[in-house]
């Protein structure tokens, strides 16, 4: 296990020095902690396929725990696709097949002994779209932990549920209206209610699938703040197309390209001193 | 949160969950009972009906004499009859059904279309044994009185087709292969209708834009942008209405007037498989040959109904998935 | 409008006569058919209202002259559509689940799909005969049981199809998030998407049941009518269908009548479970935003 995940990158031409500075993003108040998280989830050597078509080519990446992780590329590199595989959510894809190991702390989740439904208890997914189930809040928040009987009695799962909604920063907004049905919300409150729905079962890891584009930019100011919030005792894992998020919000980044990782490392770094042309080329809008 | 099982690792070894495989079992054995009861219902109809055609063999089906007392059976006569009302009755009825189907999707005004539409569908859903009725007691009296008299007086003026030409001259009792062709044709009318409409509303609103852009009349883009491209699917419509004609049975056994032999006339009583099942099955002794003919029938017209129906699907479903 | 020439204009004007016309046909027909069917309806109501009184749904049927109702037809009826789509409902409603989440595009799936759709439209009267074969001559005579079985093979692939096709409507994001908070198919199923398609699935349903509720040959062959009251399904039952059956081709005149009646309050019933299962289906698509 690596003390300091070091920038990482693929078999690349030698990196041309930077003539002038790239205008550097904002870089939040929560840059990368001078001492190192442990690795949460380690990903070796994986490579993913839909059917004959090879959509990630030998992926090497430690994931940190305590901090956001962002994945950015262009559509159709391979981010997505990588974060399905976090919790086994290709699964479910006729066809999808995984080589290579990604552990969670230490624990293969591919391996045949590992139950996929355990996997995605301990590792959560926000998707894009906001998608409350078609039930009351409450019992959006609860199906979870229902589902897994993580509570004995009434009064323990009122109280997941409003630990959860808290956790989301949706409790006060909905505490008076908890048999409402869900999809009477506005699209960034029920984007919030999907991630109370995820805290619920208490997970180690959240997984976002570019959870704020489809929402405004005041709703994407929530989340943004909500996920810094959130990242202080859970591992996240972001994909975003947009990197400016990606540079508000995170702590480390990787930069996928053609189901290739072609660079990652300290948030800051990729943006400001990127180690390669082509990650260059992304963030300064060359292409992609 | 930290608090939680989430800072250490036990991701829970995979146990056996019964849930999951008998619920896909289960469901696997519903569709299974699907596929099951078809087959019987083939394999059953025809172990019935072995008899008919180990006593006739395959000749049964092209035998034209019927009579219960020499016990010679044939089912040409039911099986001509059935084709000739199911096609009399989507010829009359596929027009008029077309015609409300057009009407409905491009003349009729905004306002009037969901309460005519929803009107049409009901319609569709009266069940068959009241146009029966309609027919024994209402159709068939005029048919005898003013239809059929005006219809042989018509047509046997005709010099060479005259006393020769049976077909539109019979004593008018009322019943017989006509009033059963105008009763189906009117039960079909607003299922033809309704499934025409349908097809027509599938088109993509494009297709009839770019049509009328180019300054085509409302007939026009009908004619050359719409049906064109729904063409499949219109004849799936008509297979289907045909698979519900070739079956009926209510609406036309109190108007065919089970007479089993090779119709002469129109307007002569004759016998549809359905009539001829539905009329003779109470007399028929189980285990007689009697019985057996009627199953072989009945076996008879499933294959054809299958055959129709699987036609209808192949040509309704190819449209719907391009 | 630039100026045509006079050949122009001619085809012109008899292009927009053509369209004329063939609207004018196409009025005509919907004139026509809407009419008739009218017509039809009308007379069913005016002769159903003329026979219709208490003693209908109070008294037995009895011989002509005497009076009668249709009491035990109505009974009868009530009885064997009830356990007929007690009977096929469920299993319809398991067929589609299978096609719409399991089975999905596979080819035993492709299967199942195509012989519901035959057994959908299939002609009644050879399910009927069918039972008759499975359920009647082996247990040595007709029964209200064997009239359920048939009505259940009649509402079963309604229901299936129609459930089938509800469930595809359901949104994929919500298989997907509860998949993701770790459930099993079967409790995404369960507790997810089966509880969405609800309404639809009670419209089917009410559909099927209108279906079945105005079906007369299966039970020919199958409960046979009866003339007394009983609710022993293992006995030829009456049935209004019979009952009508019965009555119309006879002379007598209020026999008659009450055939009209029981045809009318089937027809009525058969368009109120429509009117009923449009609502369902509308109120339910509101509620789902």
């Amino acid at each position: 296990m690596m003390a300091t995940p070091a920038a990482e990158t693929a078999a690349a031409p030698i990196p041309t020095p930077r003539a002038a500075p790239v205008q550097a993003p904002r870089v939040t108040a929560s840059a990368s902690p001078a001492v190192a998280a442990p690795t949460r989830i380690a990903i070796e050597h994986v490579n993913a396929f839909y059917g004959q078509k090879q959509a990630l080519f030998d992926v090497n990446l430690s994931i940190p725990d305590n901090a956001v992780t962002a994945f950015i590329g262009a559509s159709g590199c391979g981010k997505s696709t990588l974060l399905r595989c976090l919790n086994r959510m290709n699964d479910t894809i006729t066809g999808a097949r995984v080589e290579g190991q990604i552990r969670l702390d230490g624990v293969d989740i591919n391996s045949p002994a590992v139950d996929p439904v355990q996997v995605r208890t301990r590792i959560g997914m926000v998707f894009q779209k906001p998608s409350p189930f078609p039930m009351s809040i409450y019992d959006n928040v609860a199906y979870g932990a229902r589902t897994h009987k993580l509570a004995a009695t009434k009064a323990d799962l009122d109280a997941i549920v409003e630990k959860s909604l808290r956790g989301a920063a949706l409790w006060d907004e909905v505490k008076d209206r908890l048999n409402k049905s869900g999809l009477g919300l506005s699209g960034g409150q029920q984007q919030r209610l999907v991630i109370a729905r995820t805290l619920a079962v208490s997970p180690a890891v959240i997984l976002m699938d570019e959870p704020c584009s489809a929402l405004d930019p005041i709703a994407t100011a929530h989340i943004e703040s909500l996920i810094d919030e959130l990242r202080k005792h859970t591992c996240i894992v972001i994909v975003t197309h947009s990197m400016a998020q990606a540079a508000r919000v995170s702590q480390r980044t990787a930069f996928f390209h053609m189901g290739k990782l072609v660079e990652s490392g300290p948030t800051d770094q990729i943006f400001t001193a990127p180690k390669l042309e082509q990650t260059q080329d992304y963030i300064t809008g060359r292409f992609g | 949160m930290n608090t939680s099982p989430a800072n250490t690792t036990t991701i829970g070894t995979r146990k056996f969950h019964p849930g999951d495989s008998a619920f896909r079992l289960s469901l696997l054995a519903s569709g299974a009972v699907v596929v099951i009861v078809l087959l019987s219902i083939l394999t059953i109809m025809f172990i019935g009906g072995k008899l008919a055609f180990d006593t006739f063999g395959l000749g049964f089906i092209w035998g034209t004499e019927w009579n219960p007392v020499t016990k010679i059976y044939g089912a040409l006569p039911a099986i001509t009859g059935t084709l000739i009302t199911a096609a009399l009755a989507l010829l009359i009825a596929w027009p008029i059904g077309f015609g409300i189907a057009f009407f409905l999707t491009e003349i009729c005004p905004q306002k009037l279309r969901t309460p005519l539409g929803v009107a049409i569908e009901l319609l569709a859903a009266v069940p068959s044994i009241v146009y029966g009725m309609w027919g024994f007691f209402v159709l068939a009296p005029f048919m005898s009185e003013y239809v059929q008299p005006w219809l042989t007086a018509t047509f046997i003026w005709i010099p060479p087709i005259g006393d020769s030409f049976f077909w539109f001259t019979a004593p008018p009792i009322g019943v017989g292969l006509l009033t059963a062709s105008l009763i189906l044709a009117i039960m079909i009318l607003p299922f033809i209708a309704a499934t025409t409409r349908d097809v027509l509303q599938q088109t993509p609103q494009l297709l009839k834009d770019g049509a009328y852009a180019m300054g085509a009349t409302r007939w026009e883009a009908l004619t050359g942008a719409v049906i064109p491209s729904v063409r499949g699917s219109l004849f799936g419509a008509v297979f289907l209405g045909l698979g519900r004609a070739l079956g009926e049975t209510m609406a036309v056994v109190f108007v065919i007037g089970n007479a089993i032999r090779m119709p002469d006339s129109l307007m002569a009583p004759s016998a549809t498989i359905a009539s001829v099942v539905a009329n003779n099955f109470p007399e028929a002794e189980p285990g007689t040959l009697d019985l057996a003919v009627l199953l072989a029938l009945g076996f008879l017209l499933f294959v054809v109904s299958f055959g129709v129906l699987a036609i209808a699907r192949l040509l309704l479903r190819q449209e719907r998935m391009s | 409008m630039k100026q045509l020439s006079p050949a122009g204009r001619a085809r012109y004007f008899r292009r927009q006569l053509i369209d004329r016309l063939m609207g004018g046909l196409c009025v005509l027909a919907a004139g026509i058919g809407l009419v008739l069917l009218g017509l039809i309806l009308w007379m069913l109501f005016s002769k159903g209202m003329g026979g219709l009184s208490l003693d209908v749904f109070t008294k037995t049927m009895s011989q002509p002259g005497s009076g009668g109702g249709l009491a035990n037809a109505i009974i009868g009826s009530i009885l064997q559509v009830g356990i007929g789509a007690m009977l096929g409902a469920p299993v319809g409603m398991m067929v589609g689940v299978y096609l719409s989440e399991v089975g999905k595009e596979s080819r035993f799936a492709s299967v199942v799909r195509f012989v519901n759709d035959i057994l959908l439209s299939a002609p009644s009267v050879l399910i009927g005969m069918f039972v008759y074969q499975i359920a009647v001559l082996p247990f040595g005579g007709f029964s209200g049981f064997a009239g359920s079985i048939a009505l259940a093979i009649i509402a079963m692939p309604i229901v299936a199809r129609t459930t089938e096709d509800i469930l595809r409507l359901v949104p994929q994001a919500y298989r997907d998030g509860a998949v993701a908070l770790g459930s099993r198919e079967n409790e995404v199923v369960r507790k997810v998407v089966l509880p969405a398609a609800f309404g639809g699935i009670l419209t089917g349903i009410l559909l099927a049941i209108a279906r079945i509720a105005g079906e007369t040959a299966p039970l020919l062959f199958t409960s046979l009518g009866s003339d007394t009251m009983s609710l022993d399904m293992t006995q030829p039952m009456a049935s209004i269908p019979m009952a009508i059956v019965r009555y119309s081709n006879t002379n007598y005149a209020d026999w008659i009548a009450l055939a009209w009646t029981g045809a009318m309050l089937i027809t009525v019933g058969v368009l109120v479970l429509n009117i009923l299962s449009r609502l369902s289906f509308a109120a339910v698509s509101k509620q789902g935003g």
